[in-house]
Order: C-alpha cells, then sequence, then structure tokens
C-alpha cells in the first residue's frame, strides 16, 4: 500500500478493511524502549480498549495512532494513509477534522461556558456561531448537561467538566475518538456517566473509539480488549457474551 | 444473607402482607439477589413465628386455600433495628474457591502452567461477566436498585481481577513456597 496524494485526504476505506492499522510499531524514548513492533487494527464502529499497567507503553501507542508522536519504526495506516510518513501539517489537520480526543485533565477552558466550550471546534472549523451552537446544544442534550450550556468549568464538577469535554470531542462527529484515562480522576459514579455517555453518543454517531486504561471497570464498557505489557500486545481478543460476539 | 431479616423489613416497610406478596416485594427489592424460593420462604416464616418476631395477622379465604398475613412484632422491630445497626464482620478466612484451586495447582502440579492457565481463564470469565454487567448501564431501562447490584457485582469482580494480577506477579516466588 502506497499513500495517496494529499489532494485525497480521506479516502474512504471498504467494509471489510480496518479503519485503523499499526503496523509493527517501535516508539523509544532514549534509552527506553515504549512500543516493541506492535501490531493491531480497528474497524470501523468498534470500542476497543487498550489495558495495562502503568509504563506498559499504552498512552504512547495512542499518541502514535492518533499522529501525535511519529513511531521510530512500523507503520500506522489510517484511510490509505501511512500516518508515520505525513508532515505535521497533515496530522494536525487530521486531528482537528477526522479524529476527537479526550484526556484525563484540562481539556475545557476556564474562560469560557460549556457551550462555548463545545462550539469552539465547529467554529474553528468554519461554522457561523448560531449554526455552532445549535449543534454543540444538542450534543450536550445528548450527554444530559444541557442545564449547564451557560456555567463555567469552575461552577461543575470534575464529572460535569468531563462530560463538557466529551461533548467537545465528539461534536465534530469524529470517525475515530481517542480517549486516555478519561476517567482516572473521576469518583466512579461520575466516571460511569462520562462513560455511559460516551458509549451511547459514539454509537449513535458511528464513531470508532480507542479507550487508553489501567481499570478492568473502565475496559468493560469496550467491545475488545487489547491488553499491553512491556511495549507489546500481550492479548487482543474480541469480547464475547454468552458466547456470541457483541 | 439474612433471608429472615430482610422479611422482617419488608414486614416494617408494608404492613401486615402475605406469603406471596412477601416473596415477589423480596424479589423486587433486592434485584440482584437470588430469588427467594417459596420452600425457603415459608420455612424462613415458620421460624420466625416460633422466635415471636412475626405473628399471623388475618387469615383470608380467596376462591382457594386460606392465605395468612403476617405482621411484625414489638419483638420482631427490636430484632430488625438490632440487625440493621450492626455491620457484617469481614471474614478471617479466606474462602474463595480459586484462592484454594490456585494454591493447590501450584503444589500439586510439576510447573506454574496449570495454575497460570487456571488464573488466564478465571480472568476472561470475569471479563466477560463484567462487560455483561456494564451492558445493563450502557443499554438503559434499569432500575437504581438494578445499577446499585450490577455496581455491586462489578467492584468485587474488579477487586477479584486485581488479585489475580498480583498473583501472577508473585506466582514463582508463591510456588516455591508451598514446595518448600
Amino acid at each position: 500500500m502506497t499513500n495517496q496524494p494529499l489532494s485525497q485526504p480521506f479516502a474512504a476505506t471498504g467494509d471489510g478493511e480496518p479503519l485503523l492499522e499499526a503496523r509493527n510499531i517501535s516508539k523509544a524514548y532514549g534509552q527506553t524502549q515504549a512500543l516493541r513492533d506492535v501490531s493491531l487494527s480497528v474497524r470501523r464502529g468498534e470500542i476497543v480498549a487498550v489495558t495495562g499497567p502503568s509504563g506498559c507503553g499504552k498512552s504512547t501507542l495512542l499518541h502514535c495512532l492518533s499522529g501525535i508522536l511519529r513511531p521510530d519504526e512500523g507503520e500506522v495506516w489510517f484511510r490509505h494513509r501511512n500516518l508515520a510518513c505525513e508532515s505535521e501539517r497533515f496530522r494536525s489537520r487530521l486531528r482537528r477534522t477526522a479524529f476527537g480526543v479526550l484526556f484525563q485533565f484540562g481539556q475545557v477552558v476556564p474562560e469560557l461556558t460549556a457551550i462555548e466550550n463545545v462550539t469552539l471546534p465547529l467554529q474553528l472549523g468554519g461554522a457561523r456561531y448560531r449554526d455552532a451552537a445549535a449543534t454543540a446544544r444538542q450534543c450536550l442534550e445528548q450527554l444530559g448537561i444541557a442545564e449547564l450550556a451557560h456555567k463555567r468549568p469552575g461552577e461543575m464538577s470534575g464529572g460535569q467538566q468531563q462530560r463538557v469535554a466529551l461533548a467537545r470531542a465528539l461534536v465534530t462527529r469524529p470517525e475515530l475518538l481517542f480517549a486516555d484515562e478519561p476517567t482516572g480522576a473521576l469518583d466512579s459514579l461520575a466516571s460511569e456517566q462520562v462513560l455511559t455517555g460516551l458509549v451511547r453518543l459514539a454509537r449513535e454517531q458511528g464513531t470508532t473509539v480507542l479507550l487508553v486504561t489501567h481499570d478492568a471497570q473502565v475496559a468493560a464498557y469496550a467491545d475488545r480488549e487489547i491488553t499491553m505489557r512491556d511495549g507489546r500486545v500481550e492479548t487482543d481478543g474480541r469480547i464475547t457474551i454468552g458466547g456470541a460476539v457483541r | 444473607m439474612s433471608t429472615s431479616h430482610a422479611l422482617l423489613g419488608i414486614l416494617a416497610a408494608r404492613g401486615p402482607t402475605h406469603g406471596y406478596e412477601l416473596k415477589r416485594e423480596y424479589d423486587r427489592r433486592l434485584a440482584g439477589v437470588r430469588p427467594l424460593a417459596f420452600g425457603q420462604m415459608y420455612t424462613t416464616l415458620a421460624r420466625m413465628l416460633r422466635a415471636g418476631h412475626i405473628a399471623e395477622a388475618a387469615h383470608q379465604r380467596v376462591a382457594g386455600p386460606d392465605r395468612v398475613a403476617y405482621r411484625l412484632t414489638d419483638d420482631g422491630r427490636s430484632e430488625l433495628m438490632t440487625w440493621l445497626a450492626q455491620p457484617e464482620p469481614p471474614s478471617p478466612y479466606v474462602s474463595a474457591p480459586l484462592f484454594i484451586k490456585v494454591i493447590i495447582a501450584l503444589l500439586a502440579t510439576p510447573d506454574e502452567g496449570v495454575a497460570r492457565s487456571l488464573l488466564a481463564a478465571q480472568r476472561a470469565s470475569h471479563l466477560e461477566q463484567m462487560r455483561r454487567l456494564t451492558k445493563v448501564k450502557t443499554d438503559g431501562g434499569a432500575s437504581v436498585s438494578e445499577l446499585a447490584a450490577a455496581d455491586y457485582l462489578l467492584m468485587h469482580l474488579d477487586a477479584d481481577l486485581r488479585w489475580m494480577a498480583t498473583t501472577l506477579d508473585r506466582i514463582t516466588a508463591i510456588r516455591e513456597e508451598v514446595r518448600a
């Protein structure tokens, strides 16, 4: 497979093809080998959890797959483009248009209200404020936090802030959502609200999700779990319920 | 789990209640707890009658056998409040079959393979159950009591998984100790 020209940035993938694929990627920080020959693929619409103990390389994997980091070796394919060979400008555009990201902390702008925060990525994409605000409001409603629309993050709980961050990550209807320990700082009830909202909205929108977590209870929200240890994929299993693949 | 105390609690909430209604209320309020068998309930009610914690409130015949309604006595209310005020004592012994199986596997087989396979299979089984319970949350429609029951099971399964991970990390040391 070779890269297609930049004029066709997001060629559609066929039904049987993976949406995202890592082929033998490795990444080191100085003498520390974070990823060793990792290969995996993610199909459209899947919710995949990447789990493992601290330092196993799961966050580095997510950063390589989302184009934030470039692997030292190997390839990362997204819709017929090898991200490992693409420019930072291209990868940045991809993160703005096709990818959503959700981290543990600090994604909401403290000076803006919830609806202004969620409207922001739509406006950056060129939408008029009135249209963007209507879409943002709908997204807040879907996540059950419409009443927070005109509150600033300082007036919200941590769980509410994270649901606003989730709304901001999904409001552009990205093809892929990368979530790195999205509930790591939350108590169990707030965590449940964020994850239930994430799963429901992602399924409604058809967004594929890659969820990095060290927590088995969080991984249980996914369709498939990939476990990592010492920079390698340890297991990669479809999840079954009562013998049927979900 | 004390079935008799749960029945005392239901009688305290509802007032005089027939056996059939008691069972229905027990199963509805304690979602996630094993449903109460009629035989077990009537045996328990007979014991509670003998202890003086409940009394027969009324007989009612409605085109069938006598239906007895039971009521809470003062002694029964006192017993209920004493039970509710006492925390459950944490068990001083490990009674989990998995723990026993792992130790016996390390003791009775020549290497760690059997214990490792057991832990891997158990992990997969636990994860499947966790996903089934999590689906109750994401599918919607569950009552808050059903969510609380799912949370209870999920958190205990999670604790088991953590124990399995730690045990796998120190399995060589455990084997050396049990075979010494």
